[in-house]
């Protein structure tokens, strides 16, 4: 027993240096959580922050892209999205957190073409240094997080999926976003505040 | 003249037959795959979810099918788990498995709402692609990774499972 409590440790200490090694650092936010302002170039050339739109209750924040197949499937799910919810006082901000290094159709060109060209009611920033995706703790394309007007503050109320079904937006059951919608407008926290969905890894810059 | 005629007719019947000496791709739901997952013997399973679809996915897709031929010898298992929608099975999931000649046992994840399953397959699994597990019951050993890996990276974690 003696000789194996260093050797664990040694394994412990190893497993972790590899852990940390070889994960990007994206912890993120939790529901409940106070979310950092940013200041972030729009597709119109502007920068673009929370605390601009002074009407705003909350936003919901889209992180996504061009180029992943199921950014692209929710794509009009997400203008539809911001259709219903900016007029209730809840805009759609879409960032594209991808390294257009990693993946070439997600330049900001790329993106004014791609806003311009579907017609994007919302600002598409873009996160050119990551750091945005990160403190959000975003994996995936797409990933919402859903804040809340505090006072000058904005709290994160929801985190996760826009529904069920990625393939076929006519056989979704289940619209996990506009269920926390409907319960945060009511002034509630959403009975379900986080899901889970497939999406593309965000393209992290190389090391 | 009858022997050359033979001889396309032959190459013609090969050809054609290729496509169905392809390994199968079985469309498993949840249970299946959890089953798979639980195994209590003391091989090492080296679990990859992917899909055709994925960029980061397709390029370290050869670092896993060849451990199946590095580790053919040990109690090493490769499992691809496709994410691709099992509508896209014949028309995309097949013809890329057979295009790479891929080694190792491919299976299609057939469900639809990844909020009640990604959970119950890792709870570490936010739900980006690829995500891989190594895991081995026996020894009760498991690590998850929601990123790309590099060959060098796979064979370092893999090497902590089969000494």
């Amino acid at each position: 027993m003696k000789k194996l409590l260093p050797f664990l440790a040694a394994c412990l200490v190893l497993a972790l240096s590899s852990f940390i090694g070889l994960r990007p650092a994206a912890e993120g936010y939790q529901v409940g959580d106070k979310a950092a302002d940013f200041k972030l170039k729009n597709v119109d050339g502007k920068l673009m922050s929370l605390a601009d739109n002074k009407a705003a209750k909350g936003y919901i924040v889209v992180f996504t892209c061009n180029t992943c197949p199921y950014a692209k499937a929710y794509e009009q799910r997400i203008i539809d999205l911001n259709t219903k919810y900016a007029a209730k006082g809840y805009p759609v901000v879409a960032i594209n957190p991808n390294d257009p290094a990693v993946a070439p159709g997600d330049s900001f060109a790329d993106m004014q073409k791609r806003a311009k060209d579907k017609k994007y009611a919302f600002p598409y920033l873009q996160d050119e240094t990551q750091q945005v995706a990160r403190q959000y703790g975003a994996t995936r394309t797409p990933h919402l997080y859903v804040l809340t007007r505090q006072g000058n503050d904005f709290v994160v109320s929801y985190i996760g999926a826009i529904d069920d079904n990625s393939e076929d937006a006519k056989l979704v059951k289940t619209r996990y976003l506009e269920n926390a919608m409907t319960d945060i407008m009511a002034g509630k926290p959403a009975s379900v505040n986080s899901t889970k969905a497939i999406g593309c890894t965000i393209k992290w810059k190389r090391a | 003249m009858n022997q050359l005629k033979f001889l396309v007719l032959a190459a013609t019947f090969f050809l054609l037959a290729l496509p169905g000496r392809a390994q199968k791709v079985e469309v498993i739901k949840l249970p299946e795959l959890q089953k798979r997952l639980s195994r209590s013997t003391d091989t090492t399973y080296v679990v990859n979810f992917w899909a055709t679809w994925c960029a980061p996915c397709v390029k370290e897709l050869p670092h896993f099918d060849q451990l199946t031929t590095t580790y053919a010898k040990q109690k090493v298992k490769v499992l691809l788990v496709s994410m691709d929608y099992a509508s896209q099975l014949e028309k995309k999931v097949k013809p890329f498995v057979l295009k790479r000649a891929l080694k190792s046992e491919v299976v299609l994840l057939n469900e639809t709402d990844p909020n009640t399953y990604l959970d119950k397959v890792d709870t570490k699994w936010s739900g980006a692609l690829p995500f891989t597990i190594i895991l081995n019951n026996a020894q009760r050993k498991r690590v998850t990774f929601e990123q790309e890996l590099s060959a060098e990276e796979l064979q370092k974690q893999l090497q902590a499972f089969v000494k």
